[in-house]
Protein backbone atom coordinates (compact mmCIF):
# COMPACT_ATOMS: atom_id res chain seq x y z
CA UNK A 1 0.00 0.00 0.00
CA UNK A 2 0.94 3.74 -0.18
CA UNK A 3 2.79 3.91 3.63
CA UNK A 4 1.06 7.44 4.73
CA UNK A 5 3.33 8.62 6.75
CA UNK A 6 0.61 9.54 9.92
CA UNK A 7 -0.31 5.79 9.84
CA UNK A 8 3.44 4.60 10.36
CA UNK A 9 4.04 7.62 13.36
CA UNK A 10 0.54 7.14 15.01
CA UNK A 11 0.28 3.20 15.35
CA UNK A 12 3.99 3.36 16.35
CA UNK A 13 4.60 6.25 18.51
CA UNK A 14 0.77 5.59 20.09
CA UNK A 15 1.95 1.82 20.37
CA UNK A 16 5.20 2.56 22.61
CA UNK A 17 3.31 5.41 24.43
CA UNK A 18 0.74 3.00 25.51
CA UNK A 19 3.33 0.09 25.94
CA UNK A 20 4.99 2.76 28.60
CA UNK A 21 1.63 3.14 30.26
CA UNK A 22 1.27 -0.58 30.82
CA UNK A 23 4.72 -0.76 32.46
CA UNK A 24 3.76 2.60 34.82
CA UNK A 25 -0.03 1.22 35.50
CA UNK A 26 1.91 -1.86 37.25
CA UNK A 27 3.99 0.34 39.29
CA UNK A 28 7.08 -0.47 37.24
CA UNK A 29 9.16 1.68 37.89
CA UNK A 30 6.98 2.71 41.53
CA UNK A 31 8.00 6.61 40.90
CA UNK A 32 6.04 9.05 41.77
CA UNK A 33 6.49 13.21 41.83
CA UNK A 34 8.22 14.99 39.11
CA UNK A 35 9.83 11.47 37.99
CA UNK A 36 6.77 10.12 37.53
CA UNK A 37 5.38 13.04 36.09
CA UNK A 38 8.20 12.98 33.47
CA UNK A 39 7.88 9.26 32.23
CA UNK A 40 3.90 10.37 32.22
CA UNK A 41 4.33 13.49 29.81
CA UNK A 42 6.32 11.03 27.76
CA UNK A 43 3.83 8.37 27.83
CA UNK A 44 0.74 10.69 26.88
CA UNK A 45 2.76 12.87 24.21
CA UNK A 46 3.56 9.87 22.38
CA UNK A 47 -0.15 7.99 22.62
CA UNK A 48 -1.95 11.38 22.47
CA UNK A 49 0.14 12.58 19.28
CA UNK A 50 0.33 9.30 17.46
CA UNK A 51 -3.95 9.25 18.31
CA UNK A 52 -3.88 12.89 17.11
CA UNK A 53 -1.90 11.89 14.09
CA UNK A 54 -4.29 9.23 12.58
CA UNK A 55 -6.98 12.08 12.22
CA UNK A 56 -4.44 13.78 9.01
CA UNK A 57 -4.98 10.38 7.08
CA UNK A 58 -8.90 11.24 7.30
CA UNK A 59 -10.41 12.80 3.71
CA UNK A 60 -13.45 13.89 5.72
CA UNK A 61 -12.18 14.55 9.51
CA UNK A 62 -15.45 16.77 10.26
CA UNK A 63 -17.27 13.22 10.91
CA UNK A 64 -14.26 11.85 12.76
CA UNK A 65 -16.44 11.77 16.24
CA UNK A 66 -19.46 9.32 14.97
CA UNK A 67 -16.06 7.15 14.62
CA UNK A 68 -17.61 6.50 17.96
CA UNK A 69 -20.46 4.57 17.32
CA UNK A 70 -20.04 1.40 15.94
CA UNK A 71 -18.21 -0.52 18.53
CA UNK A 72 -20.24 -3.79 17.88
CA UNK A 73 -18.51 -4.76 14.55
CA UNK A 74 -15.91 -2.60 14.15
CA UNK A 75 -12.63 -2.77 15.13
CA UNK A 76 -11.74 1.01 14.30
CA UNK A 77 -14.38 1.89 16.54
CA UNK A 78 -13.20 0.23 19.33
CA UNK A 79 -10.15 1.31 19.05
CA UNK A 80 -11.63 4.63 19.47
CA UNK A 81 -13.07 3.53 22.95
CA UNK A 82 -10.54 1.55 24.08
CA UNK A 83 -8.31 4.56 23.78
CA UNK A 84 -10.15 7.28 25.19
CA UNK A 85 -10.82 4.48 28.42
CA UNK A 86 -6.99 3.27 28.65
CA UNK A 87 -6.19 7.51 28.44
CA UNK A 88 -9.17 8.05 31.19
CA UNK A 89 -7.76 5.14 33.18
CA UNK A 90 -3.97 5.45 33.18
CA UNK A 91 -5.07 9.60 33.93
CA UNK A 92 -6.67 8.74 37.43
CA UNK A 93 -3.30 6.59 38.38
CA UNK A 94 -1.49 9.06 37.21
CA UNK A 95 -2.64 12.12 39.26
CA UNK A 96 -2.46 9.71 42.45
CA UNK A 97 1.18 9.24 42.24
CA UNK A 98 2.33 12.67 41.06
CA UNK A 99 -0.18 15.07 43.28
CA UNK A 100 -0.60 12.83 45.92
CA UNK A 101 1.62 10.09 46.61
CA UNK A 102 -0.46 7.29 46.55
CA UNK A 103 -0.73 4.19 44.16
CA UNK A 104 -4.26 3.12 43.26
CA UNK A 105 -2.93 -0.06 42.49
CA UNK A 106 -6.30 -1.81 41.12
CA UNK A 107 -6.81 1.11 38.75
CA UNK A 108 -3.45 1.23 37.43
CA UNK A 109 -3.54 -2.18 36.67
CA UNK A 110 -6.85 -1.60 34.93
CA UNK A 111 -5.10 0.94 32.96
CA UNK A 112 -2.27 -1.52 32.02
CA UNK A 113 -4.90 -3.82 30.59
CA UNK A 114 -6.93 -1.25 28.85
CA UNK A 115 -3.40 0.11 27.08
CA UNK A 116 -2.44 -3.41 25.85
CA UNK A 117 -6.30 -3.69 24.73
CA UNK A 118 -6.14 0.04 23.00
CA UNK A 119 -2.30 -1.75 20.98
CA UNK A 120 -4.44 -5.17 20.10
CA UNK A 121 -7.83 -3.29 18.53
CA UNK A 122 -4.94 -1.39 16.62
CA UNK A 123 -3.51 -4.59 15.56
CA UNK A 124 -7.12 -5.49 14.61
CA UNK A 125 -7.83 -3.12 12.57
CA UNK A 126 -5.05 -4.77 10.11
CA UNK A 127 -5.26 -8.32 10.95
CA UNK A 128 -9.11 -8.10 9.78
CA UNK A 129 -8.54 -7.17 6.75
CA UNK A 130 -9.07 -10.83 4.45
CA UNK A 131 -8.01 -8.99 1.46
CA UNK A 132 -4.33 -8.30 2.16
CA UNK A 133 -3.02 -11.80 2.65
CA UNK A 134 0.20 -10.60 4.47
CA UNK A 135 -1.50 -8.72 7.30
CA UNK A 136 -4.63 -11.54 7.97
CA UNK A 137 -2.98 -13.78 9.84
CA UNK A 138 -2.43 -14.28 14.06
CA UNK A 139 1.14 -12.88 14.28
CA UNK A 140 0.20 -9.33 13.51
CA UNK A 141 -1.97 -8.84 16.69
CA UNK A 142 1.36 -11.13 18.85
CA UNK A 143 4.00 -8.29 16.99
CA UNK A 144 2.19 -5.08 17.67
CA UNK A 145 1.64 -6.79 21.20
CA UNK A 146 4.95 -7.72 21.66
CA UNK A 147 6.76 -4.44 20.40
CA UNK A 148 4.89 -2.17 22.42
CA UNK A 149 5.64 -4.01 25.58
CA UNK A 150 9.08 -4.28 24.78
CA UNK A 151 9.33 -0.36 23.79
CA UNK A 152 7.94 0.48 26.98
CA UNK A 153 9.97 -1.43 29.32
CA UNK A 154 12.54 0.03 27.67
CA UNK A 155 11.16 3.58 28.19
CA UNK A 156 10.54 2.68 31.63
CA UNK A 157 13.90 0.98 32.41
CA UNK A 158 12.68 -2.45 33.08
CA UNK A 159 15.75 -3.76 31.95
CA UNK A 160 15.11 -7.54 32.54
CA UNK A 161 11.52 -7.64 31.55
CA UNK A 162 13.40 -5.05 28.02
CA UNK A 163 16.09 -7.51 27.99
CA UNK A 164 13.09 -10.86 27.29
CA UNK A 165 10.89 -8.90 25.56
CA UNK A 166 12.90 -7.76 22.92
CA UNK A 167 13.98 -11.03 21.56
CA UNK A 168 10.63 -12.12 21.97
CA UNK A 169 9.29 -9.19 19.60
CA UNK A 170 12.47 -10.15 17.44
CA UNK A 171 10.85 -13.79 16.80
CA UNK A 172 7.28 -12.63 16.50
CA UNK A 173 8.66 -9.66 13.46
CA UNK A 174 10.91 -12.63 11.58
CA UNK A 175 7.46 -15.29 11.79
CA UNK A 176 5.72 -12.58 10.68
CA UNK A 177 7.73 -11.54 7.70
CA UNK A 178 8.38 -15.45 7.16
CA UNK A 179 4.06 -16.74 7.25
CA UNK A 180 3.41 -13.02 5.35
CA UNK A 181 5.82 -14.16 2.67
CA UNK A 182 4.02 -17.41 2.18
CA UNK A 183 0.73 -15.87 2.38
CA UNK A 184 1.62 -13.16 -0.22
CA UNK A 185 2.41 -16.04 -2.68
CA UNK A 186 0.26 -18.35 -1.70
CA UNK A 187 -2.03 -19.76 -4.21
CA UNK A 188 -5.39 -18.46 -2.06
CA UNK A 189 -6.37 -15.81 -4.32
CA UNK A 190 -5.12 -15.48 -8.09
CA UNK A 191 -6.24 -13.65 -11.78
CA UNK A 192 -7.95 -16.99 -12.09
CA UNK A 193 -10.20 -17.12 -8.84
CA UNK A 194 -10.37 -13.39 -9.12
CA UNK A 195 -11.85 -13.17 -12.55
CA UNK A 196 -13.69 -17.03 -12.80
CA UNK A 197 -12.20 -17.54 -15.74
CA UNK A 198 -9.58 -20.14 -14.53
CA UNK A 199 -11.34 -23.29 -15.81
CA UNK A 200 -10.35 -22.11 -19.42
CA UNK A 201 -6.38 -21.28 -18.93
CA UNK A 202 -4.16 -19.02 -17.45
CA UNK A 203 -5.08 -15.40 -17.09
CA UNK A 204 -3.37 -12.34 -17.75
CA UNK A 205 -4.76 -8.84 -17.52
CA UNK A 206 -4.77 -7.90 -21.55
CA UNK A 207 -6.16 -4.15 -21.47
CA UNK A 208 -6.13 -2.49 -17.83
CA UNK A 209 -9.61 0.07 -17.50
CA UNK A 210 -8.25 2.97 -18.28
CA UNK A 211 -4.82 4.68 -19.21
CA UNK A 212 -4.63 6.77 -15.79
CA UNK A 213 -3.89 5.35 -12.35
CA UNK A 214 -6.84 5.46 -9.79
CA UNK A 215 -7.61 5.87 -6.05
CA UNK A 216 -7.39 1.70 -5.64
CA UNK A 217 -3.80 2.01 -7.64
CA UNK A 218 -2.55 5.02 -5.31
CA UNK A 219 -3.79 3.36 -2.57
CA UNK A 220 -3.62 -0.31 -2.41
CA UNK A 221 -1.21 -1.04 -5.08
CA UNK A 222 1.51 1.06 -4.31
CA UNK A 223 4.79 -0.32 -4.82
CA UNK A 224 7.91 1.82 -4.01
CA UNK A 225 10.79 0.62 -1.91
CA UNK A 226 9.80 -3.22 -2.26
CA UNK A 227 12.53 -4.02 -4.07
CA UNK A 228 14.67 -2.29 -0.88
CA UNK A 229 12.49 -5.14 1.14
CA UNK A 230 15.37 -7.01 2.06
CA UNK A 231 18.13 -4.23 3.27
CA UNK A 232 15.27 -2.70 4.98
CA UNK A 233 14.38 -5.68 6.98
CA UNK A 234 17.76 -6.30 8.08
CA UNK A 235 18.08 -2.96 9.19
CA UNK A 236 14.97 -2.69 10.90
CA UNK A 237 15.73 -6.07 12.99
CA UNK A 238 19.19 -4.73 13.94
CA UNK A 239 17.63 -1.56 15.11
CA UNK A 240 14.79 -2.81 16.74
CA UNK A 241 15.67 -5.66 18.38
CA UNK A 242 19.75 -6.47 18.26
CA UNK A 243 21.21 -3.13 19.19
CA UNK A 244 18.80 -2.26 22.00
CA UNK A 245 19.38 -6.09 23.05
CA UNK A 246 23.42 -5.53 23.16
CA UNK A 247 23.14 -2.30 24.88
CA UNK A 248 21.35 -3.35 27.63
CA UNK A 249 24.03 -5.86 28.31
CA UNK A 250 26.12 -2.87 28.69
CA UNK A 251 26.22 -1.90 32.79
CA UNK A 252 23.28 0.11 33.26
CA UNK A 253 23.18 4.13 32.36
CA UNK A 254 20.31 6.56 31.55
CA UNK A 255 22.14 7.57 28.53
CA UNK A 256 22.80 4.15 27.33
CA UNK A 257 19.05 3.25 28.17
CA UNK A 258 17.71 6.11 25.77
CA UNK A 259 20.17 5.33 23.09
CA UNK A 260 18.65 1.72 23.10
CA UNK A 261 15.13 3.37 23.25
CA UNK A 262 15.93 5.81 20.09
CA UNK A 263 17.39 2.64 18.27
CA UNK A 264 13.95 0.55 18.70
CA UNK A 265 12.23 3.62 17.81
CA UNK A 266 13.70 4.28 14.67
CA UNK A 267 13.66 0.36 14.13
CA UNK A 268 9.89 -0.08 15.08
CA UNK A 269 9.39 2.65 11.85
CA UNK A 270 10.80 0.76 9.74
CA UNK A 271 8.85 -2.64 10.64
CA UNK A 272 6.23 -0.41 10.10
CA UNK A 273 6.83 1.32 6.87
CA UNK A 274 7.83 -2.47 5.40
CA UNK A 275 4.05 -3.48 6.80
CA UNK A 276 2.38 -1.17 5.13
CA UNK A 277 4.58 -0.94 1.74
CA UNK A 278 4.36 -4.65 1.30
CA UNK A 279 1.15 -5.15 2.07
CA UNK A 280 -0.20 -6.68 -1.20
CA UNK A 281 -3.65 -6.13 -1.63
CA UNK A 282 -5.72 -8.62 -3.62
CA UNK A 283 -7.90 -6.21 -6.05
CA UNK A 284 -3.85 -5.88 -7.31
CA UNK A 285 -4.98 -9.19 -9.30
CA UNK A 286 -7.67 -6.97 -11.16
CA UNK A 287 -4.43 -5.03 -12.43
CA UNK A 288 -2.31 -7.50 -13.54
CA UNK A 289 0.15 -7.33 -10.50
CA UNK A 290 0.42 -9.16 -7.23
CA UNK B 1 -25.77 0.91 11.04
CA UNK B 2 -22.52 -1.76 10.31
CA UNK B 3 -24.18 -4.87 11.27
CA UNK B 4 -25.21 -7.08 8.46
CA UNK B 5 -28.93 -8.08 8.26
CA UNK B 6 -29.21 -11.89 9.42
CA UNK B 7 -31.73 -11.91 5.89
CA UNK B 8 -32.54 -10.00 3.30
CA UNK B 9 -36.33 -9.74 1.59
CA UNK B 10 -34.88 -9.99 -1.58
CA UNK B 11 -31.17 -9.57 -2.82
CA UNK B 12 -31.05 -7.03 -5.95
CA UNK B 13 -27.99 -7.61 -8.41
CA UNK B 14 -26.34 -8.00 -11.68
CA UNK B 15 -25.98 -11.03 -13.75
CA UNK B 16 -23.28 -9.91 -16.30
CA UNK B 17 -22.51 -12.10 -19.57
CA UNK B 18 -18.50 -12.16 -20.35
CA UNK B 19 -20.15 -14.21 -23.44
CA UNK B 20 -21.50 -11.46 -24.58
CA UNK B 21 -19.85 -7.63 -23.47
CA UNK B 22 -18.11 -6.68 -26.00
CA UNK B 23 -15.94 -3.74 -23.76
CA UNK B 24 -17.59 -0.37 -25.35
CA UNK B 25 -17.49 1.13 -21.78
CA UNK B 26 -20.96 2.97 -22.51
CA UNK B 27 -21.67 1.45 -18.86
CA UNK B 28 -18.95 3.17 -17.38
CA UNK B 29 -19.59 6.08 -19.20
CA UNK B 30 -24.14 5.94 -17.86
CA UNK B 31 -22.76 5.03 -14.57
CA UNK B 32 -20.75 8.37 -14.26
CA UNK B 33 -23.19 10.49 -15.85
CA UNK B 34 -26.21 9.25 -13.51
CA UNK B 35 -24.09 9.10 -10.55
CA UNK B 36 -22.53 12.57 -10.75
CA UNK B 37 -25.87 14.70 -11.66
CA UNK B 38 -27.99 12.97 -9.19
CA UNK B 39 -28.16 12.72 -5.63
CA UNK B 40 -24.73 12.71 -3.58
CA UNK B 41 -21.36 14.04 -4.07
CA UNK B 42 -20.52 14.05 -7.67
CA UNK B 43 -17.71 11.28 -9.09
CA UNK B 44 -15.06 13.99 -9.34
CA UNK B 45 -12.11 14.17 -12.15
CA UNK B 46 -8.78 15.68 -11.28
CA UNK B 47 -6.54 16.90 -14.07
CA UNK B 48 -9.34 16.12 -16.76
CA UNK B 49 -7.33 17.57 -19.42
CA UNK B 50 -3.80 17.87 -18.16
CA UNK B 51 -1.21 14.80 -18.47
CA UNK B 52 -2.54 12.65 -15.98
CA UNK B 53 -6.41 12.94 -15.79
CA UNK B 54 -8.11 10.40 -12.97
CA UNK B 55 -11.26 10.04 -11.56
CA UNK B 56 -13.88 8.25 -9.59
CA UNK B 57 -15.74 5.50 -10.72
CA UNK B 58 -18.17 2.89 -9.93
CA UNK B 59 -18.07 0.82 -12.91
CA UNK B 60 -14.89 -0.13 -14.49
CA UNK B 61 -14.21 -2.68 -17.55
CA UNK B 62 -10.93 -4.68 -17.47
CA UNK B 63 -10.33 -7.07 -20.10
CA UNK B 64 -8.17 -10.25 -19.67
CA UNK B 65 -6.69 -12.79 -21.94
CA UNK B 66 -7.16 -16.29 -21.30
CA UNK B 67 -4.19 -19.00 -22.41
CA UNK B 68 -5.80 -22.41 -22.80
CA UNK B 69 -3.16 -25.31 -22.50
CA UNK B 70 -3.69 -25.56 -26.37
CA UNK B 71 -5.16 -23.46 -29.19
CA UNK B 72 -5.37 -20.23 -29.37
CA UNK B 73 -6.19 -17.21 -26.03
CA UNK B 74 -9.23 -15.79 -25.84
CA UNK B 75 -9.75 -12.12 -25.03
CA UNK B 76 -12.80 -11.94 -22.18
CA UNK B 77 -13.53 -8.01 -21.16
CA UNK B 78 -14.77 -7.99 -17.92
CA UNK B 79 -17.02 -5.31 -15.98
CA UNK B 80 -16.50 -4.77 -11.88
CA UNK B 81 -18.66 -2.94 -10.27
CA UNK B 82 -19.68 -3.35 -6.33
CA UNK B 83 -21.19 -6.97 -6.17
CA UNK B 84 -23.26 -5.99 -3.34
CA UNK B 85 -22.24 -9.12 -1.23
CA UNK B 86 -24.22 -10.71 1.35
CA UNK B 87 -21.08 -10.91 3.77
CA UNK B 88 -20.12 -7.60 3.08
CA UNK B 89 -16.38 -7.13 4.74
CA UNK B 90 -16.42 -3.54 3.79
CA UNK B 91 -19.75 -3.16 5.92
CA UNK B 92 -18.49 -4.25 9.22
CA UNK B 93 -15.71 -2.57 9.24
CA UNK B 94 -16.71 0.48 8.52
CA UNK B 95 -16.67 2.57 11.96
CA UNK B 96 -18.56 5.84 12.22
CA UNK B 97 -22.20 3.97 10.60
CA UNK B 98 -21.77 5.45 7.07
CA UNK B 99 -21.69 2.03 5.60
CA UNK B 100 -24.88 0.07 5.53
CA UNK B 101 -26.35 -2.90 3.89
CA UNK B 102 -30.08 -2.67 3.54
CA UNK B 103 -32.93 -5.08 5.18
CA UNK B 104 -35.54 -4.52 2.25
CA UNK B 105 -33.23 -5.82 -1.28
CA UNK B 106 -29.90 -6.12 0.20
CA UNK B 107 -28.27 -3.39 -1.69
CA UNK B 108 -24.79 -2.04 0.38
CA UNK B 109 -24.92 1.91 0.21
CA UNK B 110 -22.83 5.01 2.14
CA UNK B 111 -24.24 7.27 3.89
CA UNK B 112 -21.89 10.42 2.93
CA UNK B 113 -23.13 12.59 5.61
CA UNK B 114 -21.43 9.99 8.20
CA UNK B 115 -18.09 8.88 6.40
CA UNK B 116 -15.23 9.86 8.00
CA UNK B 117 -13.00 9.19 4.73
CA UNK B 118 -10.44 6.56 6.60
CA UNK B 119 -10.80 4.79 3.42
CA UNK B 120 -10.91 0.88 5.92
CA UNK B 121 -14.09 -0.20 3.85
CA UNK B 122 -12.26 0.08 0.14
CA UNK B 123 -9.41 -1.85 2.34
CA UNK B 124 -11.95 -4.38 3.24
CA UNK B 125 -13.24 -4.66 -0.24
CA UNK B 126 -11.38 -7.74 -2.08
CA UNK B 127 -12.83 -6.60 -5.55
CA UNK B 128 -11.76 -2.56 -5.55
CA UNK B 129 -15.75 -1.70 -5.55
CA UNK B 130 -15.12 1.38 -3.40
CA UNK B 131 -13.47 4.71 -4.31
CA UNK B 132 -12.22 7.57 -2.23
CA UNK B 133 -13.52 10.81 -4.34
CA UNK B 134 -10.85 13.04 -4.06
CA UNK B 135 -12.92 16.05 -4.04
CA UNK B 136 -15.52 15.39 -1.53
CA UNK B 137 -13.20 12.97 0.77
CA UNK B 138 -16.15 10.79 0.93
CA UNK B 139 -16.37 6.72 -0.12
CA UNK B 140 -18.27 6.12 -3.43
CA UNK B 141 -19.72 2.90 -4.67
CA UNK B 142 -22.06 1.42 -6.64
CA UNK B 143 -25.53 2.30 -5.26
CA UNK B 144 -27.23 -0.17 -7.89
CA UNK B 145 -28.98 3.04 -8.92
CA UNK B 146 -30.74 2.91 -6.21
CA UNK B 147 -32.62 6.18 -7.25
CA UNK B 148 -33.90 4.59 -10.46
CA UNK B 149 -34.85 1.37 -9.67
CA UNK B 150 -37.94 2.48 -7.50
CA UNK B 151 -38.14 6.56 -9.34
CA UNK B 152 -42.05 6.67 -10.27
CA UNK B 153 -40.80 9.31 -11.94
CA UNK B 154 -38.87 7.65 -14.91
CA UNK B 155 -40.70 5.44 -17.06
CA UNK B 156 -41.05 2.03 -16.14
CA UNK B 157 -38.48 0.46 -18.75
CA UNK B 158 -35.77 3.02 -17.02
CA UNK B 159 -36.08 1.74 -13.62
CA UNK B 160 -33.10 -0.32 -13.90
CA UNK B 161 -29.82 0.45 -13.24
CA UNK B 162 -27.83 2.75 -15.57
CA UNK B 163 -25.49 0.51 -16.71
CA UNK B 164 -27.97 -1.98 -17.57
CA UNK B 165 -29.98 0.38 -19.37
CA UNK B 166 -27.46 1.06 -21.61
CA UNK B 167 -25.67 -1.77 -22.71
CA UNK B 168 -25.80 -2.30 -26.27
CA UNK B 169 -25.00 -6.13 -26.16
CA UNK B 170 -27.41 -6.90 -23.56
CA UNK B 171 -24.84 -8.31 -21.37
CA UNK B 172 -26.00 -6.84 -17.73
CA UNK B 173 -29.11 -7.99 -16.21
CA UNK B 174 -30.57 -6.80 -13.17
CA UNK B 175 -33.13 -8.57 -10.66
CA UNK B 176 -33.92 -10.32 -7.36
CA UNK B 177 -31.08 -12.90 -7.04
CA UNK B 178 -33.14 -14.50 -4.11
CA UNK B 179 -36.19 -15.77 -5.84
CA UNK B 180 -35.33 -19.12 -8.04
CA UNK B 181 -37.78 -18.23 -10.63
CA UNK B 182 -36.43 -14.79 -11.42
CA UNK B 183 -35.12 -13.96 -15.10
CA UNK B 184 -31.40 -13.87 -13.67
CA UNK B 185 -31.77 -16.60 -11.38
CA UNK B 186 -32.53 -19.06 -14.16
CA UNK B 187 -30.04 -17.33 -15.89
CA UNK B 188 -27.28 -18.33 -13.67
CA UNK B 189 -28.81 -21.44 -13.37
CA UNK B 190 -28.69 -22.35 -16.77
CA UNK B 191 -25.28 -20.56 -17.71
CA UNK B 192 -23.16 -21.62 -14.63
CA UNK B 193 -23.15 -18.24 -13.29
CA UNK B 194 -19.79 -18.47 -10.93
CA UNK B 195 -18.97 -15.93 -8.10
CA UNK B 196 -15.79 -13.91 -8.21
CA UNK B 197 -13.19 -14.81 -5.43
CA UNK B 198 -15.34 -16.82 -3.58
CA UNK B 199 -12.37 -17.96 -1.33
CA UNK B 200 -12.92 -14.41 0.43
CA UNK B 201 -16.29 -15.53 1.92
CA UNK B 202 -17.86 -12.40 0.71
CA UNK B 203 -20.89 -14.27 -1.04
CA UNK B 204 -21.31 -11.90 -3.55
CA UNK B 205 -25.32 -11.16 -4.61
CA UNK B 206 -24.00 -10.00 -8.76
CA UNK B 207 -23.14 -13.51 -10.28
CA UNK B 208 -20.84 -13.69 -13.58
CA UNK B 209 -21.95 -16.05 -16.42
CA UNK B 210 -18.81 -17.81 -18.09
CA UNK B 211 -18.06 -16.86 -21.99
CA UNK B 212 -19.53 -19.82 -24.01
CA UNK B 213 -16.88 -22.51 -25.15
CA UNK B 214 -15.82 -21.32 -28.52
CA UNK B 215 -15.50 -23.36 -32.11
CA UNK B 216 -12.17 -25.81 -31.70
CA UNK B 217 -8.90 -25.34 -33.43
CA UNK B 218 -8.66 -26.07 -37.03
CA UNK B 219 -5.70 -28.91 -36.02
CA UNK B 220 -8.39 -30.96 -34.33
CA UNK B 221 -11.58 -30.25 -37.03
CA UNK B 222 -12.05 -32.53 -40.04
CA UNK B 223 -11.70 -29.77 -42.49
CA UNK B 224 -12.74 -31.02 -46.11
CA UNK B 225 -11.04 -28.66 -48.29
CA UNK B 226 -7.89 -28.75 -46.49
CA UNK B 227 -6.37 -31.65 -47.94
CA UNK B 228 -6.67 -30.12 -51.38
CA UNK B 229 -4.73 -26.68 -50.49
CA UNK B 230 -1.90 -28.43 -48.71
CA UNK B 231 1.23 -27.29 -50.66
CA UNK B 232 2.48 -29.95 -52.91
CA UNK B 233 6.55 -29.79 -52.37
CA UNK B 234 8.10 -28.38 -49.81
CA UNK B 235 10.98 -27.17 -51.87
CA UNK B 236 11.11 -24.22 -53.89
CA UNK B 237 11.15 -24.46 -57.64
CA UNK B 238 12.08 -22.82 -60.60
CA UNK B 239 14.60 -19.23 -60.28
CA UNK B 240 13.50 -18.87 -56.80
CA UNK B 241 15.00 -22.89 -55.79
CA UNK B 242 17.96 -22.34 -57.95
CA UNK B 243 18.43 -18.90 -56.07
CA UNK B 244 18.39 -20.77 -52.95
CA UNK B 245 20.36 -23.79 -53.73
CA UNK B 246 23.28 -21.37 -55.01
CA UNK B 247 23.21 -19.43 -51.90
CA UNK B 248 23.44 -22.13 -49.81
CA UNK B 249 26.11 -23.39 -51.31
CA UNK B 250 28.13 -19.71 -50.54
CA UNK B 251 30.30 -19.92 -46.91
CA UNK B 252 28.37 -19.50 -44.05
CA UNK B 253 25.00 -20.53 -46.52
CA UNK B 254 24.63 -23.40 -44.43
CA UNK B 255 24.24 -24.15 -41.13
Amino acid sequence: MHPAPSVILFSTLSGLGLGLMFWLGLGLPAVTGWSAFGLYFIAYALAVGGLMLSAFHLANPKNAPKAFSQWRTSWLSREAWAAVIALLAVAVHAIGVIFFDTRLAVIGAIGSALALLTVLTTSMIYTQIRAVPRWNQVTTPILFLTLSLAGGALLAGQVTAAAMLLPLAGIAQLVHWHIGDARARGPDSTPESATGLGGKGRVRLFEPPHTGSNYLLHEMVYRIGRKHALRLRVFAIVLMVVAPALLLIVPFSPLILALAALSHLAGVLASRWLFFAEAEHVVGLYYGQR
Amino acid sequence: MTQLPEHTERSLGLVIDLDTCVGCHACVVACKGWNTETHGAPLSDTDPYGAAPEGTFLNRIHSFEVQPEAGPAQLVHFPKSCLHCEDAPCVTVCPTGASFKRAEDGIVLVNEDDCMGCGLCAWACPYGAREMDAAAGVMKKCTLCVDRIYNTNLPEEDREPACVRTCPAGARHFGDLSDPASDVSRLVAERGGMDLMPEQGTKPVNKYLPPRPRDSWPEEQSDTLAPFLAPVTEEAGGFLGWLDRALEQLPGGRA
